[in-house]
């Protein structure tokens, strides 16, 4: 909408393009990990893994300064990675460890990293977009031009807390972009089960401007969110991306027999057809950005950052338990 | 430290209202802070239905006293995010009824995001809002939810019962770094009280024996401690000594203070607005059993709002909550006055 009015983003160098495929493998690479370490029971709780959207998370943060701020969901180690966390201290706080980044007291749904600004993995549907909102209304109070991102699932689109911090958005021009990542699925329901109307228009009825990209294509996302971020720092107010993705595992991890809500086909159809790290690697190669050498190299730091993340997690220590009462209050 | 104390010590004594106390606290904060701002409904210009904030507009600008939206849950958790990055909101929400629109930002997130983050992230916001019946308002304008907040670990609850503890809790609450709900009984913004001029903050977890006696303790909050106190004038006469504890603070409570008080007198009722069960009176009274049980004459005894919702018609509203008489009533019988 306000196109023309900012800058066009600056062509994508070789570094960067680098850069996006370190990040969406660390991210693959992470989650399958995640995957084993749960199978093996040695991960507790809960583990909704991105695979299958790692372009979007990446897309959008390489797009964002340190300072500026995310808000996450419970689907959040993509976000989290692609922000800049460390695999390490992430693995420790998956598995409750006091060397986490919360010292296990967060976990996989609650994940946050203050120092790059991501404020937090949030396990309420819809529950973050007032955090998100509010980050961008205190850097505008402080004057300060960080901006915000709000990532969400579709299913956040039934929750009233959303469209009540769009009303406010628009109102006051925050620099806050809503990112709407449609995986197709509400858990185990599929999103027209649950969505009247068109999406997009939902940001529309508030005069927001809205994209609707494929969030497959972490060029295309880099590119959109590049433009939109400068559009919010410039202090034109807030914008509104649909990311059509999906999420290549179940709900979470232990979501295996999932005939009754999404067919094989399907699945099969998005892996072989539809795969952002695949894409990314096609692409590199046919524009010669890199050799299959180059990629294979990095393809083998990354599995050594994770081997080394997750048996520093291991052997890291449980938190004391006398850690149970602190932090209830600052 | 009573409010005669506090007059004394804290400069000229003067007489102001309850709600003109909340507003300088607020004014002082805002002044000295440049990360204070409100956020509410018909908060500048109106200066809220009870014109609580009149005023602060014109002298803290539109900036910093922002007219939202009808959305309890987006003031709620815009707040949240802007507390966590940097700000110290303070949350207007109109009628204490009305905070049933806010609890997941309040429940699960205001609360919980400093414990979750392993202490990284702190949420320092207060969120004002009223309690109280007697207003002829109905069953969704008059209750007194206060109880829900105590319950919630990682929240403090602010109970203010004159303009003196107002004022103080009010900055008090303003400089935690946690998030504070601070519920101001409707019916007592015009009620006037002395407040030095001086700056002045009141801990939290402290509690106030606003009369001291020696044959009953009566446990109070907020609108509670007026009621308790003209029950203790009438008991005056009756030759009964009554103690009247206002604790101030739901969370956190000062159990020290109740349980010393109650062994001194050997009998307390606990009388709170709330509906009585499963109420903030069942905990207080739990406390008092817990501490002075081999101190006590008589059991614990708890008076609370009805449980029922708050009926319109005067004749009926007026049953609903403890009133001196009623306080009078029971503690005569926990004396074996009756
Ligand atoms: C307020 C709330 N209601 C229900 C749930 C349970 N729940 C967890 S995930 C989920 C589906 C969310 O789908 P979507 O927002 O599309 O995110 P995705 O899982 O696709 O990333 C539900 C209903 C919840 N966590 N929060």
């Amino acid at each position: 909408m306000a196109k023309n009015k900012t800058k066009s983003p600056a062509s994508i160098g070789r570094e960067q393009w680098l850069r996006f495929y370190r990040q969406m493998l660390k991210i693959r690479l992470f989650e399958e990990q995640v995957n084993q370490l749960y199978m093996s029971a040695k991960m507790p709780g809960l583990a909704h893994l991105y695979i299958g959207q790692e372009a979007v998370a990446v897309g959008v943060c390489e797009a964002l300064r340190a300072d500026d701020y995310i808000t996450s969901t419970y689907r959040g180690h993509g976000h989290c990675l692609a922000k800049g966390a460390a695999v390490d201290k992430m693995f420790a706080e998956l598995l409750g460890k006091v060397n986490g980044y919360c010292r296990g007291k967060g976990g996989s749904m609650h994940i946050a990293d203050q120092e790059r600004g991501n404020l937090g993995a949030n396990a309420i549907v819809a529950g973050s977009t007032g955090i998100a909102t509010g980050a961008a209304m205190s850097a505008k109070l402080r004057g300060s031009d960080q901006v915000a991102v709000c990532f969400f699932g579709e299913g956040a689109l039934g929750q009233g807390l959303l469209y009540e911090c769009m009303n406010m958005a628009a109102l006051w021009k925050l620099p806050v972009i809503y990112l709407c990542e449609n995986n197709l699925y509400n858990e185990y329901t599929h999103y027209s089960e649950t969505t009247a109307g068109e999406i997009e228009a939902r940001a529309r009825a508030f005069g927001i401007p809205t994209e609707s990209i494929d969030g497959q294509d972490v060029e295309l996302v880099h590119k959109t969110l590049q433009r939109l971020v400068e559009r919010a720092r410039q202090g034109d107010g807030p914008s509104f991306v649909l990311c059509s993705t999906y999420r290549f595992h179940g709900h979470h991890v232990g979501d295996i027999d999932r005939a009754y809500y999404r067919a094989k086909k399907e699945e099969e159809e998005w892996k072989s057809k539809r795969d952002p790290v695949k894409l990314l690697t096609d692409k590199l190669l046919r524009l010669k950005i890199a050799d299959p050498k180059l990629l294979q190299k990095i393809e083998n730091e990354t599995r050594r950052e994770i081997e080394d993340g997750v048996q520093f997690a291991l052997n890291a220590p449980y938190p004391d338990p006398d850690e149970v009462d602190q932090h209830v209050y600052a | 430290m009573t409010t005669k104390q506090a007059a004394l010590i804290g400069g000229s004594a003067r007489e102001i209202t309850f709600g003109q106390a909340i507003n300088e606290a607020l004014a002082e904060e805002m002044r000295r802070d440049p990360k204070v701002f409100i956020l509410g409904e018909d908060v500048a210009e109106a200066g809220t239905p009870f014109k609580v904030l009149s005023g602060l507009v014109k002298e803290f600008g539109k900036e910093r006293v922002i007219d939202s939206p009808i959305s309890e849950a987006a003031i709620t958790g815009v707040c949240v995010g802007a507390a966590m990055t940097g700000m110290r909101p303070v949350v207007d929400i109109m009628f204490g009824d009305f905070v049933t629109l806010t609890m997941d930002q309040m429940v699960n997130q205001a609360a919980k995001i400093h414990y979750m983050s392993g202490g990284k992230l702190k949420v320092p916001m207060v969120m004002r809002t009223t309690l109280g019946a007697t207003r002829r308002s109905a069953a969704q304008h008059s209750q007194s939810l206060h109880a829900w907040f105590s319950h919630i670990p990682g929240l403090k609850v602010a109970l203010p019962s004159t303009p003196y503890d107002a004022k103080g809790l009010l900055k008090t609450a303003i400089r935690d770094d946690n998030p504070v709900v601070f519920f101001e009984d409707k019916m007592m913004y015009q009620q006037k009280g002395s407040v030095p001029e001086g700056e002045y903050t009141i801990p939290f977890g402290v509690a106030d024996v606003k009369r001291p006696g020696k044959d009953i303790t009566l446990v109070a909050t907020s609108s509670m401690v007026q009621v308790s106190l003209k029950a203790a004038e009438i008991l005056d006469q009756a030759g009964i000594s009554a103690e009247v504890v206002d604790v101030r603070t739901t969370a956190p409570l000062d159990k020290e203070t109740i349980i010393a008080s109650a062994k001194k007198t050997s009998r307390a009722i606990v009388v709170d607005e709330g509906y009585e069960r499963y109420g903030v009176t069942a905990e207080i009274a739990s406390v008092i059993a817990d501490g002075a049980f081999y101190y006590l004459d008589a059991p614990v005894k708890r008076m609370g709002a009805m449980d029922v919702p708050v009926p319109f018609s005067p004749v009926l509203e007026d049953q609903t909550v403890p009133t001196p008489e009623s306080v009078v009533e029971m503690a005569k019988t926990l004396c074996g006055r009756r």
